[in-house]
């Protein structure tokens, strides 16, 4: 998994910079230590961000993306919390209320389901329900999804389960550029904010620029420009769809991916304008298909861009089952290169 | 023997440290032998013909903490004289005018309600107004409260206008929320009112965050805060996991915290009896590290003086403390509510200890203010009461334009639309007609 990216194609205007594959500069680093980058950068720039959860302070995180950052911070500032999901959760809302800028870490992020109660009720609707009064500018993030055989309760898609909650923004990252860049754009933002990093993204290796840089978090990201047809993907399976895409080229098809990364809002700008130049969409993610994040856009896409698909959208989710332990079946769980291309040559027929 | 242990913490709340020593355990189980608990293997058979015939009214004035108690008895020791009152006749008159502000206030609320002006959940606060005017009357605007849905009175004690409160329960946009909370969910960020929760124990780790914060302002940001702040919730609360696991974390980091227990004995229909294994909640305190008080929760002169050592022991830095006030509501739990099950003779003790007629009592009997001046403040919030009536009656219903905004503190959070621009650009968005 520890692959080299290619980075393959152009950010969104709103960057700080075009293009940073061709930038020469920079520095190689792996997604790890960008998300701390980005965190470590955010809590330099203001006194206010900190961070609470299980073991991130003397342990450095259980994925070690909080080490290092207790012993420069502090015991108060990286927060050591006990097991205790709903009531940290509950407290980084109230410390937002009063002014700080919280970071909540869920040790997995499965365990933030003991948190339900304080993420629906608090962070997402208390700005409402105070009249506006009350900003909860809390981070939410953890590792999530599928790995590699860690059962089925460290195994959660949680996407699906956060994604109604009205007043609240979700975001996926899937490189060590876009992690930095959506830490650092969700600990500014005035919302809060769900970000779901995936347990067997750690350890991927980029190069990303020595400049501040902040993205956006509203937006799409295009991996791949291409003609033939539009693959709408995020986190792991982003890398599952560029395999598949390397078949699919090599098969002479013209495949445009692109990394939606919003999960909630979903950036109907950048897909819409791919939907009206290929005219065939594939939805490929690891949310369960029930009332997933593929459902929802599925859903989304035939409502705004209907006249424009030649074919009904092909939504690939992994299966509706608890993630099994044992390897092969956890194979089958989620979807695979193989079955992306297939899916495409279905639907360019 | 219930007194002198108890009362000891009251004089002298000081001199007990917070530390999880043995020690602690001398303002827990010395108090009563293990036979008169409850929940001891050795009435476990005995456990429901104890329930009948010890009725809940003599059961706990065994253990209630009689401050003034103590102090009438100082009093009479001494002669009698002004330096021996527990107030002066500025905080009795300000004391009062609040209590009879949340009951004005709330008899209100129940009219109106019966008049269809508010609907939906409304919980009144009848009786247990020396609670929340004994301690919030002692903060600072800076101090923060948080409560349940019994809030409307917590709101007025914090210094919410009236009519704000009352426009809210109308669902009106000059309501403090801008009508879009109502009665359960009372904010006010001038006032550091934070609520206002439906689900009860869900204020608690807010209102631990915002103690937090007020320690992180001191110890990261080195300003000068000594902010407290105010979780008051009732005893079913006292049985769910947000509680305990704040109790933890507020004592673990020593936050400046007050845990309020309005203990009403009744949780909807369910006695608080039933529904708790060890009924004598003060005692939980301990138990997590934290000095924990039983109060008489229908005299104000007594709450206050635990309020002064509560606040002011998180005031300095010393720490949580949970406080149990032994209270009562007149009404049912909310409006909705037959109360039927509760039995007369329970209110009917219970009204005679009305904190409103127990402060004018003490007020008149120590000559601290005269009749006329205690019958000017009610006539003053009456008319207070009917102004917020009129202001709230003649306040405009939200317009459509308001249902989308206050979702997302930024509400590019509703996100890019099709047309490239950011969907809150869209006029629809400011006229309310969206899909979202």
């Amino acid at each position: 998994m520890a692959a080299m990216l290619q980075s393959f194609g152009v950010a969104t205007a709103s960057v700080a910079f075009s293009d940073h594959s061709t930038k020469l500069s920079g520095f190689s680093v792996h997604s790890l230590p960008a998300l701390r980058e980005g965190l470590e950068e955010e809590m330099d720039r203001d006194p206010r961000v900190c961070v609470m959860g299980e073991d991130v302070g003397h342990y450095g995180g259980s994925y070690k993306v909080t080490r290092g950052l207790a012993q420069k911070y502090g015991d108060l500032r990286v927060l050591d919390t006990p097991i205790a999901e709903n009531s940290f959760t509950g407290m980084a809302v109230g410390a937002a209320m009063t002014g700080l800028r919280p970071i909540v870490e869920g040790m997995n992020m499965g365990f933030l389901l003991l948190a339900f109660n304080q993420i629906s009720d608090n962070c997402g609707m208390l700005h409402y329900t105070s009249g506006g009064q009350f900003t909860i500018p809390t981070v939410i993030r953890g590792p999530g999804g599928v790995g590699r055989q860690l059962g089925a309760e460290h195994s959660q898609r949680l996407e699906s389960y956060f994604q109604s909650i009205p007043g609240i923004q979700m975001v996926a990252c899937s490189t060590p550029y876009n992690a930095k860049g959506l830490m650092k754009a969700a600990i500014r933002s005035e919302n809060p904010v769900v970000l779901f990093e995936h347990v067997l993204l750690y350890n991927l290796k980029e190069r990303i620029p020595d400049e501040e840089y902040v993205l956006n978090l509203e937006e799409a990201e295009m991996v791949r420009p291409g003609e033939h047809v539009t693959i709408l993907t995020y986190s792991r399976m982003r890398y599952h769809v560029m395999q598949a895409a390397k078949t699919l080229v090599n098969k002479g098809y013209d495949p445009e991916v692109i990394d939606i990364r919003s999960l909630k809002p979903f950036d109907l700008y950048t897909i819409g304008n791919s939907v009206k130049k290929t005219h065939r969409v594939v939805i490929v993610e690891e949310c369960m298909r029930t009332g997933g994040i593929g459902a929802s856009l599925t859903a989304a896409i035939n409502e705004n861009f209907h006249d424009y698909l030649d074919a009904p959208i092909i939504c690939l989710s992994s299966q509706d089952v608890p993630t099994p332990y044992a390897g092969t079946l956890e194979e089958w769980t989620v979807v695979q290169p193989p079955q992306i291309v297939a899916a495409v040559e279905q639907l360019c027929q | 023997m219930a007194c002198s242990a108890t009362t000891r913490i009251i004089h002298n709340p000081l001199a007990i440290s917070s530390s999880r020593s043995a020690e602690k355990s001398d303002f827990s189980c010395k108090i009563l032998s293990p036979s008169s608990f409850w929940g001891s293997a050795s009435l476990g058979k005995k456990l429901l013909s104890v329930n009948k015939a010890i009725s809940p009214i003599s059961r706990r004035s065994a253990t209630v903490v009689a401050v003034s108690d103590v102090v009438k008895e100082k009093k009479l020791k001494s002669s009698s004289s002004v330096s021996n009152l527990l107030i002066t006749k500025e905080e009795g008159l300000v004391l009062y005018e609040d209590m009879v502000l949340g009951r004005a206030f709330e008899d209100m609320c129940a009219q109106m309600y019966y008049r269809g002006k508010m609907f939906g959940f409304v919980h009144l606060y009848n009786g247990q107004e020396a609670v929340s005017t004994g301690f919030i009357k002692l903060l600072k605007k800076e101090d923060c409260v948080v409560s349940t849905y019994r809030d409307h009175v917590h709101a007025l004690s914090k210094g919410v206008p009236a009519r704000q409160v009352m426009s809210e329960l109308f669902g009106k946009t000059t309501g403090c929320c801008r009508g879009q909370g109502g009665s359960m969910h009372m904010f006010s960020k001038e006032h550091n009112v934070l609520g206002g929760f439906a689900f009860i124990g869900e204020g608690i780790p807010v209102a631990t965050g915002a103690a937090f914060t007020s320690k992180y302002k001191r110890e990261v940001l080195k300003e000068d805060c000594d902010e407290v702040t105010l979780a008051f919730f009732g005893d079913g609360t006292c049985n769910n996991g947000q509680f305990f696991e704040c109790l933890n974390m507020a004592a673990l980091w020593k936050l400046p915290i007050v845990f309020v227990v309005e203990n009403n004995l009744w949780a909807i229909g369910m006695s608080h009896l039933r529904a708790t294994s060890d009924p004598e909640i003060w005692k939980k305190g301990p138990a997590f590290g934290m000095p924990g008080v039983h109060v008489d929760g229908m005299d104000v002169l007594k709450v206050r003086e635990v309020a002064i050592e509560a606040v002011g022991r998180a005031r300095r830095g010393e720490g949580p403390t949970l406080v149990e006030c032994e209270t009562y509501r007149f009404r049912g739990h909310s409006l909705a509510d037959p109360d039927e099950l509760r039995d007369p003779a329970e209110k009917a003790h219970y009204a005679t200890r009305d904190p409103i007629t127990a402060l004018k009592k003490y007020i008149l009997e120590n000559k601290l203010a005269s009749e006329a001046e205690l019958k000017a403040i009610e006539k003053k919030i009456d008319e207070v009461v009917e102004d917020s009536v009129e202001f709230a009656d003649k306040s405009p219903v939200p317009a459509r334009s308001q249902l989308l905004e206050n979702v997302f503190a930024d509400p590019r959070g509703f996100g890019i639309g099709p047309d490239g621009k950011y969907r809150c650009e869209d006029p629809k968005f400011t006229e309310g007609t969206a899909q979202v």
